[in-house]
């Protein structure tokens, strides 16, 4: 095997509703190496949730991984049992999410919640299990961590909040933190601290970040390889100069021309990606993405085109990149 | 200039109070605090602020969806804090941040569009409510055969659609968009902004357009009002606003956009304010930002900052713009 930190091969995982097969991921492939932030960019119902929980083996029911395999900081976690992947679980791979007042027990002072991590996955005592909870609110920035360790969610503020859940998520010192969404229920204001503290704490202790969003905003300033997804597929991959400055999938192109920039000295129209998001029971046939590109062709509707690499680190998945392909087999139907 | 107006408050102010505090003193919630301003015919004013800054109270408060505490609403010329409002219903409107939750789930898109024409009797009889209500779709870019669905078969988007064709279904002058795209998903966010433009260009309509999201607001609005914790503390021309704004905490909030752009990420130096926005339960003294503020002093403690104009067309409320650089 490679050193890659996270290698996630030919994942295929399907939520078998009683309205049909959902395939929520759909062949994807992603690496992370160590100490690096990948962003995974997509829409609601891309899959980008779903990619990250599968690597912590939270693929509840109706959910289940159908094809692939998924490797993690040297486990192999389709063979993992739940007693393996709880051992796992917050020690080395941890998670923080969208919303902090959900994710947070009400019924629990901020430093029991902190303590109880702590004390499942080391020996420490109560004493030094506490004394660390104190170091931790410190590190994240929040003052007077000793009274706060006594209070209880309600009585933070969402970004207060979002600061114990990164505090919770790096008791044990993980190698690979998952963002999801961790800005999007925040203030403007707020966002901007809380990604900054992330980059801080990433420097300081080392980890890899996998930050899931649908904002590009959040991941322009802070990651060093952009995912693009769309319905269960990654569609672009690369660094993040090559996704903002020379995307080449259309769908990845039409995202960032939808976004008005504050910057911009006239006021020009945005050019939206027309169409609706996909629904996800009836895929369409071909390139996910075919019936809003406005490049489609007819071999779109029909077939999935493979991934075409453009430099080193980056590949996309659109049949213009193809084109040499795509004229063989016109050929090939024609003669 | 003056008869241009089209929506005037003034100095409004909208409290609620909240259970709790002792017997006899209630606790109240100054979400509104003496907010000024003025919203010409055609334009778009845009309302930007963090949550609880009052930029949606102050929006209800102007269709009196709130009963003002004080203050006055003129609208084109009326005042109309203390009137019957059914006749003005039909000229301000209001299209609502989440599409999922302002459609009655029980209700066809027909009858949804249709309930405003119902209300205001503005068909004559059958056909001619249906022939509105399809052409109120095809407005915003549905067609016939949704009239017959129900809100659970459409998506985010499409809902949206929806209830700007509710709202326009009155034929106001006036319409109140409370974060029509937040709830959106990114790729659509675009359409429904485009929409909003196309619409005011063939109708003429003037918007209040409340959102947290700056860049969406600067796009779309002529002029800009920044609130926080109930007040107003900067207006401007957008341009001008974003270009050279002077209150630290509109540049804070500027500071913060983060810019889908990876080199201009790189250099931007973000202003951070300490700490969180105080409780509007218990606003701080004198100038409200001054707890987060890097610029202030007793001063701003004991006395607050009045709203002036600080260059043609640009107000500001702020002891220290001469130190704000």
């Amino acid at each position: 095997m490679n050193d890659n930190l996270v290698d996630i091969r030919n994942a295929r995982l399907s939520f078998f509703t009683p309205a049909g097969e959902v395939k929520a991921l759909n062949d994807v492939s992603l690496f992370v190496r160590e100490g690096e932030v990948l962003g995974i960019v997509g829409e609601s119902g891309s899959g980008k949730s779903v990619t990250a929980y599968s690597l912590m083996g939270l693929t509840a029911h109706p959910g289940r991984l159908i094809g692939g395999d998924l490797h993690f900081n040297g486990h192999h976690i389709n063979i993992m049992t739940e007693r393996e992947l709880r051992k796992m679980r917050g020690n080395e791979v941890s998670i923080i999410f969208q919303d902090p007042m959900t994710s947070l027990n009400p019924v629990y002072t901020i430093g029991n919640q902190i303590t109880e991590v702590i004390l499942l996955h080391t020996d420490k005592t109560k004493k030094e299990a506490y004394e660390r909870a104190r170091e931790l609110l410190q590190l994240v920035g929040i003052n007077e961590p000793e009274r706060r360790l006594k209070q209880y969610p309600h009585e933070l503020s969402g970004g207060m909040r979002q600061r114990v859940m990164i505090a919770i998520a790096l008791a044990c010192e993980p190698k690979l933190l998952i963002a999801d969404e961790p800005t999007t229920a925040l203030d403007v204001t707020i966002q901007a601290q809380i990604l900054e503290l992330m980059m801080d704490l990433k420097k300081k202790l080392g980890m890899a970040i996998i930050l899931i969003t649908h904002d590009l905003g959040v991941v322009a300033g802070t990651c060093d390889r952009i995912a693009v997804m769309y319905a269960g597929k990654v569609v672009e991959c690369g660094s993040t100069d090559e996704i903002f400055y020379s995307p080449s999938h259309e769908y990845t192109k039409g995202l960032l021309q939808s976004v008005p920039n504050i910057y911009e000295k006239e006021r020009k129209k945005l050019v939206p990606i027309e169409g609706a998001p996909v629904d996800m029971l009836n895929p369409p046939a071909g390139c996910p993405f075919a019936p809003r590109c406005h490049s489609c062709m007819k071999i779109c509707l029909k077939q999935m085109p493979g991934y075409t690499n453009l430099s080193d680190t980056h590949y996309s998945a659109c049949w213009l990149l193809d084109k040499a392909k795509f004229e063989k087999e016109g050929e090939a139907r024609n003669g | 200039m003056d008869n241009n107006k089209l929506v005037e408050v003034q100095n409004l102010r909208q409290y609620f109070p909240v259970s709790g505090g002792t017997l006899f003193k209630k606790k109240i919630v100054k979400a509104v605090d003496d907010v000024s301003f003025y919203i010409n015919k055609g334009e778009t004013f845009g309302l930007v602020g963090e949550s609880g800054c009052g930029k949606t109270t102050t929006g209800r408060s102007i269709l009196r969806l709130h009963e003002p505490t004080s203050g006055k609403i003129i609208y084109d010329g009326v005042d109309i804090t203390r009137v019957n409002m059914l006749p003005y219903r039909r000229r301000m409107q209001i299209v609502f941040q989440d599409p999922y939750a302002s459609l009655d789930p029980r209700m066809t898109v027909g009858d949804i569009v249709g309930e405003a024409i119902d209300i205001h009797k503005l068909a004559a009889n059958k056909s001619e409510r249906r022939e509105r209500i399809v052409e109120l779709l095809s407005l915003v870019g549905l067609n016939t055969e949704h009239a017959n669905r129900y809100p659970h078969e459409f998506s985010g988007g499409q809902r949206q659609r929806v209830g700007i064709a509710r709202a326009l279904a009155v034929n106001p002058e006036f319409i109140v968009c409370d974060e029509p795209i937040s709830a959106l998903d990114v790729s659509i966010q675009a359409q429904v902004v485009n929409m909003f433009e196309e619409l005011q260009e063939k109708m003429g309509l003037t918007y209040l357009f409340i959102s947290h999201n700056l860049s969406v607001v600067k796009h779309i609005s002529n002029r800009i009002g920044v609130m926080y914790l109930g007040k107003l503390v900067e207006l401007a021309d957008s341009e001008e606003l974003t270009l050279r704004s002077v209150h630290p905490y509109t540049r804070s909030l500027i500071s913060a956009i983060l810019v889908a752009d990876p080199m201009a990420a790189r250099n931007t130096q973000r202003i951070f304010l300490e700490g969180d926005v105080p409780s509007p339960l218990n606003p701080p003294s004198g100038c409200r930002f001054r707890t987060r503020c890097p610029y202030a002093t007793e001063l701003c403690a004991v006395e607050e900052p009045e709203f002036k104009e600080v260059s043609p067309r640009h107000f500001a409320a702020c002891h220290h713009l001469d130190k704000v650089k």
